[in-house]
């Protein structure tokens, strides 16, 4: 039985795959506790770098940038759940309709196109009806691309409940809202956390459209890292990156975990991806 | 599917209008600005005059030399642009493609318990800002970083490795940045793969590697087709791995819209004109994709 | 010194009737200290709001798109205040209009973009040329022929900046062939030195230029002076060159806008960035040079005394970046594409 399914190799490039993909990371991490001002001469275990972010000289850019990204993206994800969830719904438990297949490329479409042509659409379109590029500009890209990465954990859990729990209720008389709001939505609840999470992360790491339609002076997280980084890559980067890292781990793990209990995975929202 | 009540399909529109609207309007009108843009005519020193032209286009695909009186020739200058760009995406699809392939394999052969684990932590740093792991990837194989001063210490160099500001550089960023894209697709296509039909072939005296490439391979092939997609993709347009990693010696697809747009040429434009061209590339490439697809299911 | 008193008890009029004086600057993200800003508001009374933008084709851009009659004052680069005087979108003013006029420089007061200063007054300016890494190579480096023609321990470990203006203007007094040329077979020599100089070069870079040497990933780099001061201060062995055939100069000006709804507030700006010990201010806070008579007393003796900001006396100082016409730039544009292509 192992015999078919085992091939010479595979088990070794799987580990070195994972070594690939965290390396980088656990060395930044690592180097992000050196006491040193130097990046490559090691000066001990410190957290000077982490005292650093909220009290250097760069605390109040990065201050600024962290605020705007958390806001956005609290924002964004907010928004985008809302209508990922509507779509979902329509798109699940809506039968065969005209435009069906239309509608789900639509939703597919910020994934589809290239982010550097999204950027640059965006940012003619933002500047031919004259609004000027900033906060809101950012704001609305941002739940615009969001929009796929929260409807697809929720339309693969919306797949996995069947329609009879609605039809009952419905036959026991319960109005379409009632049996929305008190059979379907909790039973999707898992779903739309998890999209709602992702969205969140989606609207915090992006950097490319963000960079394009932010405008001068706003900065985002990415943005001011960027930034910063291309002055020079200094160990209060490492920290802000280190945290930034477990945050985004948190956010997965969580969305991961929540997903888990209705039995799916975030991979197998992934391949339908 | 439960049978619907009568009314339920008025609620189509009310529910389906916040993505038309959102998409609709904030993606694809822009992407339609855009393409009207690129047909626009440049004023000089920034902004457009809304003049038809196919100035943009011209300049893309001929050269009129380098006072521009020349007799027009086919313009190499930025199609070979194009031509490494898609070079660059090619080996990193092909990298992720040789490491995606056993991985995902791999994964799929374990215990079903640990396989949610195992694609776990192969998700996790795709959801780590991508910035952060292309810098974190520099810092690592730069001449005085960790690698290659833990090599000389080891003795195995005796200088570093020119590695950061090469095309190696970027292509190992590529495939870096996308490599979870290739596991999770080929992954889903070998989970419901017939192990059945490998001990059946085994039975017949075929050896492992053959099996593979006769019965696994074809089986599988949607899921490979569908990896590679999601890795080219992204990498043809990738910014921010050729920008760090490869010194910005040369433009790239993305480099150069970015120049375009936001450097000192502010060729609007020429700018939207290449984001076309790339759209209509990566729309290719989909079409042949969904054919590929439909001609497997029909089949 | 009437008309002063005119247009202060003008504004005094103005600023009862209108309760609120209002002055609308654009400028250079972190580029003027909050405490001067204040320091004016406090001083006259003026409420200024400041805009920022991140290159100089954003800033005309944005006056270009319809924001012109809404900004007093702009603070854009040498070469984009003529192309702002060209294309008409900035003011002119008188001397007398501005009391310390007398302040400025007078090396600063004919320059190509603005003869005479009818439009703009200095912010601050450097130098744009080179720096090399002294660990790796100890000869002398007074000339572009590092950048262009490199010597072998520089060749392959070279950054350049991801600028055409500079690059090729450097380029173009290497070769000794005036900048916007007309002249073909001038042209066709700089498209095939730099051909040429480009397999010396490891990468393009200009927010990088600092790291790229501090790291040591360049032993040498075209950088701008200010930017030079800062690397040597993070630890990199470099030594600053001031090369005979010329450095790029830059400066940053404060022009005044057409339309502007406050110009007489925008005049009272600019003739308060003039005073000296505001135009040191300024310094100590960008690390350049004011162009203002007396500032060095204002300024932080660190940026004020570093090597990279006192030339030698005899020094070739070289040339502002020049506008050229259309059809040089379009040649400009070429010569650039094929050099990264």
């Amino acid at each position: 039985m192992k015999g078919v399914r085992h091939y010479p190799g595979f088990t070794a490039i799987a580990l070195g795959c994972l070594l690939v993909l965290y390396a980088p990371m656990i060395v930044v991490g690592i180097y992000s506790f050196n006491g040193s001002t130097s990046l490559t001469t090691w000066g001990g275990f410190s957290l000077r770098w982490y005292a650093d972010v909220f009290t250097g000289e760069e605390a109040e850019r990065f201050g600024m940038a962290t605020w705007n990204s958390l806001t956005i993206a609290f924002m964004a994800a907010t928004v985008s759940t809302v209508i990922a969830t509507a779509a979902a719904v329509a798109m699940v438990r809506g039968g065969r309709f005209r435009g069906k297949a239309g509608t789900f490329a639509l939703i597919n479409l910020p994934l589809m196109v290239p982010e550097i042509v999204i950027a640059v659409a965006t940012l003619i379109f933002f500047s031919t009806i004259g609004l000027e590029t900033g906060y809101l500009t950012v704001l609305i890209a941002h739940v615009t691309f969001c929009i796929p990465f929260a409807y697809l954990p929720i339309s693969a859990r919306l797949q996995g409940i069947e329609g009879t729990y609605e039809q009952a209720a419905r036959d026991l008389y319960a109005s379409r809202w009632q049996a929305f709001s008190l059979i379907l939505l909790p039973l999707m609840a898992p779903g739309i956390v998890s999209g709602y999470l992702l969205a969140f992360i989606i609207s915090l790491d992006d950097f490319i459209i963000t960079n394009f339609v932010k405008g001068a002076g706003m900065e985002t997280l990415p943005t001011a890292i960027f930034g910063s980084v291309k002055q020079g890559l200094k160990p209060n980067i490492m920290a802000i990156s280190t945290m930034l890292l477990v945050v985004s781990i948190l956010f997965v793990t969580l969305s991961y975990l929540i997903n888990r209990r209705g039995q799916k995975t975030l991979v197998q929202q992934g391949d339908r991806a | 599917m439960a049978a619907r009540r009568p009314g339920e399909r008025s609620l189509l529109v009310p529910l389906l209008l916040p993505t038309w609207a959102m998409i609709g309007v904030f993606m694809v009108l822009p992407v339609g600005v855009m393409a009207l843009y690129s047909f626009l005519t440049r004023e000089f020193r920034g902004g457009v005059d809304w003049t038809f032209s196919l100035s943009a286009y011209d300049q893309f695909f001929f050269d009129r030399g380098l006072f521009g009186d020349e007799a027009p020739r086919l313009q190499w200058a930025y199609i070979s642009i194009f031509w490494r760009s898609i070079w660059q995406a090619v080996i990193a699809t092909v990298l992720c493609l040789l490491v995606g392939f056993p991985t995902a394999w791999f994964i799929a052969t374990r215990p079903a318990r640990s396989r949610g684990v195992w694609l776990f932590l192969i998700t996790v740093p795709y959801w780590v800002n991508l910035l952060i792991r292309t810098v974190s990837l520099r810092f690592l194989l730069r001449d005085t970083g960790p690698l290659n001063q833990g090599l000389m210490s080891l003795g195995l160099v005796d200088a570093p490795l020119p590695v950061v500001n090469t095309n190696l550089a970027v292509q190992l960023g590529l495939f870096y940045s996308y490599l979870p894209f290739m596991v999770l697709p080929i992954y889903a296509a070998v989970e419901r793969y017939n192990f059945a039909l490998s001990e059946a072939a085994a039975d017949l005296y075929a050896s492992r590697w053959t099996t593979l490439r006769e019965i696994v391979l074809p089986l599988v092939k949607p899921g490979i087709v569908a990896g590679c997609l999601l890795v080219f993709v992204p990498s043809l347009g990738a910014f921010l791995a050729p920008d760090l990693l490869g010194g910005a010696k040369t433009f790239m697809i993305g480099s150069l819209i970015d120049e375009q747009i936001k450097g000192s040429q502010g060729n609007w434009p020429f700018g939207a004109a290449v984001a076309v061209i790339l759209m209509t590339l990566v729309l290719i490439a989909l079409v042949a994709y969904a054919r590929s697809v439909t001609r497997e299911r029909s089949a | 010194m009437k008309r002063l008193l005119g247009a202060v008890a003008l504004s005094a009029l103005a600023s009862a009737a209108q309760a609120q004086e209002e002055l609308k600057v654009y400028i250079f993200f972190e580029y003027i200290p909050q405490e001067l800003v204040e320091k004016f508001e406090a001083e006259t009374g003026i409420d200024v709001t400041v805009d920022t933008f991140d290159s100089n084709e954003a800033m005309l851009a944005a006056l270009k798109a319809g924001r012109l009659g809404e900004y007093d004052v702009a603070v854009p680069g040498d070469y984009m205040v003529e192309i702002l005087r060209n294309q008409g979108l900035a003011d002119t003013f008188t001397p007398e209009e501005l009391p310390n006029f007398g302040n400025i420089d007078p090396q600063w007061i004919d320059v190509p973009f603005d003869p005479g200063r009818t439009s703009s007054i200095p912010y601050q300016w450097g130098l744009t040329a080179f720096a090399v890494n002294r660990d790796v190579y100890q000869g002398p480096i007074d000339s572009l022929s590092i950048i262009f023609d490199p010597p072998e321990e520089l060749s392959g470990r070279i950054n350049v900046l991801d600028s055409q203006g500079e690059v090729l203007a450097l380029a173009s007094m290497y070769l000794g062939i005036p900048q916007c040329t007309q002249d073909r077979d001038q042209l066709r020599a700089l498209n095939d030195m730099l051909q040429e100089a480009r397999q010396h070069w490891a990468s393009f870079g200009s927010d990088t230029s600092k790291e790229v040497l501090v790291s040591g990933d360049a032993a040498a780099g075209m950088i701008y002076n200010g930017f030079a001061t800062k690397a040597r201060d993070e630890g990199a062995n470099i030594e600053y060159a001031f090369p005979k055939e010329g450095s790029v100069i830059w400066m940053d000006n404060v022009v005044l806008l057409r339309d502007a709804p406050n110009r007489d507030n925008a005049l009272r700006f600019m003739n308060f960035l003039l005073d000296p010990e505001n135009a040191g201010a300024v310094t100590s806070y960008a690390a350049y040079q004011a162009g203002v008579l007396g500032a060095e007393e204002f300024t932080d003796p660190a940026i004020r005394d570093s090597p990279e900001n006192n030339p030698p006396e005899s020094v070739n100082l070289g040339d502002f970046v020049m506008a050229c016409d259309e059809t040089t730039q379009a040649t400009y544009d070429a010569i650039w594409t094929n050099l990264k292509q």
